[in-house]
């Protein structure tokens, strides 16, 4: 084989490659929602209730009015008559919800007034200076009392504060009314069943503290009719979509951009009133403005995640075998639908069927509104309260059947060969293979060893135990069916001249890391540096069309645009390489991309550079026939189903006897998520999801008095992980193909919160139970540990 | 999370901090690490209308060994100065080690003993080590200085005996090798919910008298005197556990809240108490 001049470029995909994000965040070099400043730019303070639940019955603006600075001061009511009520993204009914509240409060922190001042101090002290005055309410805190008649509500027509009405899911349910036809099958399950577990438990409410707090920029030009929207959003189309609806504008009047965003974790899924308020503000103004959350404001006013309770029967035979699952779930939702509230909780019923074949399944759900902060998406949305509630219960159950964890399970996953594999909640899982992930596990974990260590621990008298949880969630959201907001996604792949290549994706990464997996895809399918490439996100300016990035879908559906736009460009640049090369009878078919070239396969001597062929179609004389000049493609992407990606996660715990303090010993995760692109990334996405995993199992907890207070408003109260807490985590994986997408990808970013928080509260019960403890409520405080071990006498 | 405006001056001594701190009157507030003030400035739980930063005052600056032997801290020393101390750690570690495990590096790297003692967070770590140790505050006021023991200094949540006006320039203490403290963590901030100093007097192997403080519990930094009472003349370790077991009964109030009961947090008292004793005893 001949060769030519130039370096052998080698194949990126799957490879460790360093995130390119990094460096400039590391270095204070990246452009947040706050660095935005822009002439003549004012500041927004929003006055917020300091009670749960009541009547506002006036709200004087004079004496902020008459400070210096202020240019204005405006009431939730007044702020109405530009602003209807905000778009939510979910079917179901739902209250009107103003950016600002016109006439009553419902949660603390809600806004009720607004100022726009010179800056942001000011803002805040003239917010301050606003005397709000309101007929309290009695503050509606505990869910289950929310449904009882006669308990107070919180929105008319929402009888009971029941926001959505017994929702069912599983065996026998008519899927066009959600609604039992007849599910006698599941009654049977259980009245034929050798042992039922039971178990009410609680997956509590969390906040979900994205490191860089929600904020806005907003900026309205008359002259051009013209609105500019920056956000610290994780999907600034939906945003352009939602704040030209409620401004009365079209998407071609409106930008949003979303710049480097530091973390979201779903909480900026949703678009805020605070959002909608400054765009609103700024038109009325006549001047850009900008409001940044501090972080009291995100504890009260951005959307927590979880808090579902869980009352859950599982049935089986005396074997192992499960016959049957039973869960009523009640939902606390807070005080308002925001855009995927109602939605979320839905998911858990969806993914109730776990990694098992289930015979019977019966999924109940009530959404109920109570005097907090509204929920919405966090970190897995959904699934890991399913999840959580399965996994416990079939721990439970080999406890109850004295079998090992691994070993039930085994016993009823779904087999290999019965994908794709149509589960009892209407779903269908595209591919899976569970026995040899919960073989690997074992065996990185060394299970025996695990439980000799355990044994040996207990004859000593030290408190420990360990735990195992399978999981299976879904990821790559879409399709469009199933996502209100359209499931696809758009990427355009520019090929500059020059032979540089710019691509776009309608993803909207803020911690993902596309940046680098998205030129490590463009770097092997042109075979050209990874240098060469750039990657644009989060400017609807720039980017044509996109939906963002959540439910784990940004490489699963974002990278499977990518890949088939540049799959079109590619094609162009072959056709202008076969042009140029018309003397030597080349056919576009016969060309490949090789080390920077455009070459005849195997004959590299038969070839132009990637830089002249792009060079040539930017200038092309003679125009090939047929041909339009230049080199811009893109592409939709489409998925037909969700990807199930699936793992197995063991841990190790250590209690202390006399306070109760645990101590995470151990964290083997072992996950599938398909091809992996970037093993550093994925690993990377798996470390943060098992930290916010484990967060929940052992600390986290958003609280509230029985007036509705919020008692855990910042870091001092509110416990998060720290690197201190958590152990060298141990991972590896396996690889399961998805049929869905052609990159065979399924989805990692949510994977870490959904196996590890039921694997860490698995492991408690088990160093617990010889306590007598069958289940211990998150987060794993110390004190509640130490009652279930003083309940026992001190004495296991 | 922003603070109502206030203006700020940077004292060049502690004769220039005290003829701000009169000037400025009720407004004036002393500015050190800021660690405890900033906070509350910033939830607007506190209001001062001038900042007076005695931070940096070389006067309020060293670790010494005093020519009667007692060592002396000076008020501006951080945390992480105090726990790097080499005389601190040989001549009394306990100090050292307290100061250690304060909050997080950079909490450790900003705040001061000053500003923890005059602050008097009820669950701060050093108020209940200076009061086992037998420390005694230097405060120096319009009217002089005055020294202050440390168990007297200590009064209620929050609250100190200190005149408007006045300033903590140090503490000093006599060496103490057999002195230790234990803390149950509150898990988000750190602080204390029960941290037990202990300071003893050994013979052999027993305890010819001890002084045991406790924080986090209860308002304030207080003695345990049942403790202390119970532990002398007591063989040691074996000894610890009985003069430990009723340490929190005694408190009169008890703190609660989401972090630790009251049951919980007088249980608590007598576990630390054990294991402040023991480590105290370990140190022979
Ligand atoms: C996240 C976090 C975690 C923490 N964890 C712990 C912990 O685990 N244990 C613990 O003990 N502490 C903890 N702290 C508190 C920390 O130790 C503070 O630094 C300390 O309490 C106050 O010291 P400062 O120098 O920062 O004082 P400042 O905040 O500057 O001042 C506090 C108060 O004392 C006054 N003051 C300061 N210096 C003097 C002086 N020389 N004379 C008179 N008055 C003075 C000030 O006017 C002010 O009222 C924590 C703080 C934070 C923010």
């Amino acid at each position: 084989m001949t060769t030519v001049d130039g370096p052998v470029l080698p194949k990126l995909i799957g490879e460790r490659v360093k995130r390119r994000e990094d460096p400039r965040l590391i270095q204070g070099q990246a452009t947040y929602v706050d660095d935005i400043k822009l002439p003549g730019m004012l500041h927004l303070a929003f006055k917020r209730s300091d009670i749960a639940h009541g009547i506002i019955q006036s709200i004087d603006t004079s004496a902020a009015e008459a400070m210096e600075g202020v240019e204005l001061v405006i009431t939730g009511a007044e702020l109405a008559e530009h602003l209807g009520p905000m778009p939510i993204g979910t079917p179901f009914p739902a209250p009107d919800h103003y950016s600002v509240a016109t006439d009553r409060v419902r949660y603390v922190g809600e806004p009720v007034a607004v100022v726009v001042a010179e800056d942001r101090y000011l803002a805040r002290d003239a917010a301050d200076a606003i005397e709000v005055e309101y007929e309290e309410l009695p503050a509606v805190v505990d869910p289950e009392a929310a449904m009882e008649p006669g308990s107070t509500t919180l929105h008319e027509g929402f009888e009971r504060n029941i926001a959505v009405e017994s929702y069912w899911g599983g065996t026998g349910v008519n899927p066009e009314t959600a609604q039992p036809e007849d599910d006698s099958a599941v009654d049977a399950a259980f009245a034929e069943a050798d042992v039922v577990v039971t178990q009410r438990m609680l997956n509590q409410r969390l906040a979900p503290n994205a490191m860089e707090p929600r904020g806005v920029v907003a900026h309205y030009e008359p002259g051009r009719e013209y609105l500019t929207v920056w956000s610290a959003t994780q999907n600034p189309h939906i945003l352009r979509t939602l704040v030209a609806a409620l401004m009365g504008l079209g998407e071609h009047q409106v930008r949003a951009v979303a710049p480097e965003v530091g973390g979201g974790f779903g909480c900026k899924i949703n678009i805020y009133g605070e959002e909608y308020a400054a765009a609103a503000l700024s038109r009325l103004v006549k001047a850009p403005v900008k409001w940044i959350e501090d972080r009291t404001e995100a504890f009260l006013t951005t959307t927590h995640g979880r808090d579902l309770l869980g009352y859950i029967d599982l049935a089986a035979k005396s074997d192992g075998t499960i016959t049957g699952l039973k869960a009523r779930i009640i939902a606390d939702i807070g005080a308002y639908e925001v855009l995927l509230t109602a939605m979320i909780p839905t998911l858990t019923g969806l993914m109730m069927n776990g990694v098992y074949r289930l015979p019977v399944v019966r999924h109940e759900l009530t959404e109920v509104f109570t005097n907090k902060t509204p929920t919405d998406a966090y970190r897995g949305a959904g699934r890991p309260e399913g999840l959580y509630f399965l996994e416990r219960a079939v721990d439970m159950l080999a406890r109850e059947l004295d079998m090992d964890p691994g070993e039930i399970r085994r016993k009823n996953f779904v087999p290999a060969d019965e994908f794709p594999f149509a589960t009892q909640g209407g779903l269908v899982y595209d591919s899976g293979n569970y026995e040899p992930c919960l073989d690997k596990a074992l065996e990185v974990a060394d299970w025996q060893g695990l439980l000799a260590e355990r044994d040996a621990a207990r004859a000593e008298g030290r408190i420990v135990g360990v735990g195992l949880a399978f999981y299976v969630e879904v990821c790559g959201l879409g399709p469009s069916a199933v996502v209100p907001t359209g499931g696809w996604e758009h990427s355009g792949v520019t090929v500059e001249r020059g032979g540089k290549v710019t691509a776009t994706t309608g993803a909207s990464p803020h911690g993902q890391g596309n940046e680098t997996t998205f030129a490590q895809m463009l770097a092997d399918h042109f075979s050209i540096p990874l240098e060469d490439i750039t990657i644009l996100h989060g400017d609807t300016s720039v980017v044509k069309q996109g939906i963002g990035t959540f439910g784990s879908r940004s490489q699963a559906v974002g990278g499977a645009a990518l890949i088939s736009a540049a799959g079109k460009a590619g094609d162009k640049m072959k056709q202008f390489a076969a042009a140029l090369m018309t003397d030597q009878e080349v056919s576009p078919e016969d060309l490949v991309f090789e080390d920077g070239r455009i070459q005849v396969e195997g004959a590299p001597e038969v070839s132009k550079t990637f830089a002249e062929v792009a060079d040539f179609a930017y200038v092309p004389v003679p125009l090939p026939p047929g041909m339009e000049p230049g080199i811009s493609e893109e592409a939709f992407f489409e998925p037909e189903n969700n990807t199930y990606p699936f793992g197995c996660h063991i841990s190790m715990v250590e209690m202390d006897r006399e306070t109760g303090e645990t101590k995470l010993l151990k964290l083997i995760a072992v996950d599938d998520c398909g091809n992996v692109i970037n093993p550093l990334i994925v690993e990377g996405q798996v470390h943060g999801g098992l930290a916010q995993g484990i967060g929940q199992a052992m600390f986290e907890e958003v609280v509230y008095d029985e007036d509705g207070q919020p008692v855990t408003a910042s870091f001092m109260d509110y416990v998060m992980p720290r690197a201190a807490d958590l152990p060298t985590f141990e991972l590896d994986r396996t690889v399961t193909t998805t049929p869905i997408n052609p990159l065979g990808a399924k989805g990692v970013g949510e994977a870490g919160t959904i196996g590890s928080t039921p694997c860490v509260v698995n492991a408690a019960v088990d160093a617990l139970s010889p306590f007598g403890v069958t289940h211990i409520e998150m987060p794993l405080r110390p004190e509640r540990v130490w009652r279930l071990i003083q309940e026992n006498g001190g004495q296991s | 999370m922003i603070p109502t405006a206030f203006d700020y001056r940077r004292a060049t001594s502690v004769a220039e901090a005290l003829a701000l701190l009169q000037e400025g009157g009720p407004e004036a507030k002393l500015l050190a690490g800021g660690h405890s003030l900033i906070p509350m400035m910033k939830q607007r739980l506190a209001e001062p209308g001038l900042l007076i930063d005695i931070g940096g005052l070389d006067e309020l600056r060293g670790i010494e060994e005093q020519d009667d032997g007692d060592i002396a801290i000076g008020a501006a020393m951080t945390h992480a100065e105090i726990a790097a101390s080499e005389l601190l750690r040989a001549q009394a570690p306990i100090v050292a080690e307290t100061a250690a495990a304060i909050g997080d590096a950079q909490v450790r790297n900003r705040g001061t003993i000053g500003g923890s003692l005059a602050h008097a967070d009820p669950g701060a770590d050093l108020p209940a080590v200076m009061v086992a140790l037998d420390a005694t505050i230097a405060i120096l006021g319009p009217n002089g200085d005055r020294q202050v023991a440390a168990e007297d200094f200590f009064q209620d949540i929050l609250t100190v005996d200190l005149e408007e006006g006045e300033i903590v320039t140090g503490v000093c203490f006599a060496p103490c090798r057999s002195a230790a403290y234990a803390k149950l963590e509150q898990r988000a901030s750190k602080f204390a919910l029960v941290g037990v100093a202990a300071a003893l007097t050994l013979d052999g192997g027993s305890c010819s008298s001890a002084r045991v403080a406790v924080t986090g519990a209860s308002s304030h930094a207080q003695r345990l005197g049942g403790v202390e009472d119970a532990l002398a003349g007591a063989s040691l370790p074996d000894g610890a556990a009985s003069a430990a077991a009723g340490a929190g009964d005694g408190l009169e109030f008890v703190n609660e809240d989401l972090h630790g009961s009251e049951g919980y947090r007088r249980a608590m008292t007598a576990v630390f108490a054990r294991r402040a004793i023991e480590a105290a005893a370990g140190r022979g």
